[in-house]
């Protein structure tokens, strides 16, 4: 049942990279040319995920357990350090020179563009990379 | 600054499928979504590594489930050399496996949860972001 929802939810969360069009790298990299011709909608998504998603988060974290699994296992790192940093400001580098994130990216291999294709391939070398070398923060 | 193609209302509206699918997750099977995370652990951890690959499976679905039920067709825009975006790829593969998060993990189930981790890491991709696009459009 929790393999269902493990689906479910991705298949959600890819309708929405589509509804809100942020599988369109154009539309990104409009958001992030701020002083150039902006186009804020990518805050609005946010600010919508953020409208549901957070209330909900601080309401369920106080049950026992989740409702299909043994227990809720999230990152409660708290460690602020030079990596966390670098690899923030690696990451805004990448995002600002293609316009893809991870999701919008692997959303959009169902479009079959040989970009995103290419971008999704470099990206997992990427995450091997992280852990060959040991690297995360 | 100019503003253009602002769509507010559907922007909210999918950021708020968004938030669904984010508390389903956390609500069912106690996790919360952050893609970078999944996808390399997907690829490189046992541990839910079959949850993670019908995640995955889902975000790609998603979109053709979309175009099947609406006949409304998904246009993108990618302007780059494959070279760049061969760049691009790595930098994000490398950077958000580094911090921990991209966009999702730290920018909606960290700033979700008022992670000061995950605020400073937003803050930082997007200046770094809106910086490097500067830089490629005007200089």
């Amino acid at each position: 049942m929790n393999k269902l929802i493990s689906l479910l939810a991705g298949i959600i969360f890819g309708i929405g990279l589509v509804v809100s069009e942020m599988v369109n790298p154009k539309k990104v990299l409009s958001f992030l040319d701020v002083f150039g011709n902006w186009d804020p909608s990518l805050a609005f998504v946010m600010i919508g995920a953020l409208i549901i998603s957070s209330p909900l988060f601080h309401l369920i974290k106080n049950n026992k357990k989740p409702l299909l699994a043994d227990s809720f296992n999230y990152s409660k790192k708290k460690n602020i350090n030079k990596r966390l940093i670098i690899g923030a400001a690696l990451f805004g580098a990448g995002w600002g020179l293609g316009g893809l994130c991870p999701g919008p990216a692997i959303s959009s291999i169902a479009l079959l563009n040989i970009n995103s294709i290419t971008f999704v391939v470099a990206m997992f070398v990427g995450f091997y990379l992280v852990k060959f070398f040991k690297l995360s923060s | 600054m100019n503003i253009i193609n602002f769509t507010p209302i559907t922007a909210t509206v999918g950021g708020m499928i968004i938030g669904l699918a984010v508390v389903m997750f956390f609500l069912f099977n106690g996790r919360l979504i952050g893609i970078s995370g999944i996808a390399a652990n997907a690829l490189s951890e046992k541990n839910n590594r079959f949850d993670n690959l019908l995640f995955l499976i889902g975000l790609v679905i998603g979109p053709i489930l979309y175009t099947l039920f609406t006949n409304k067709e998904i246009n993108i825009t990618i302007s780059n050399s494959l070279i760049l975006l061969i760049i691009a790829g790595l930098l994000v593969g490398i950077g958000t496996r580094i911090s921990g998060g991209c966009t999702s993990g730290h920018g909606i189930s960290g700033l979700g949860r008022f992670s000061l981790r995950s605020i400073i890491a937003t803050i930082t991709f997007m200046i770094v972001g809106i910086l490097t696009v500067l830089i490629k459009n005007y200089i």
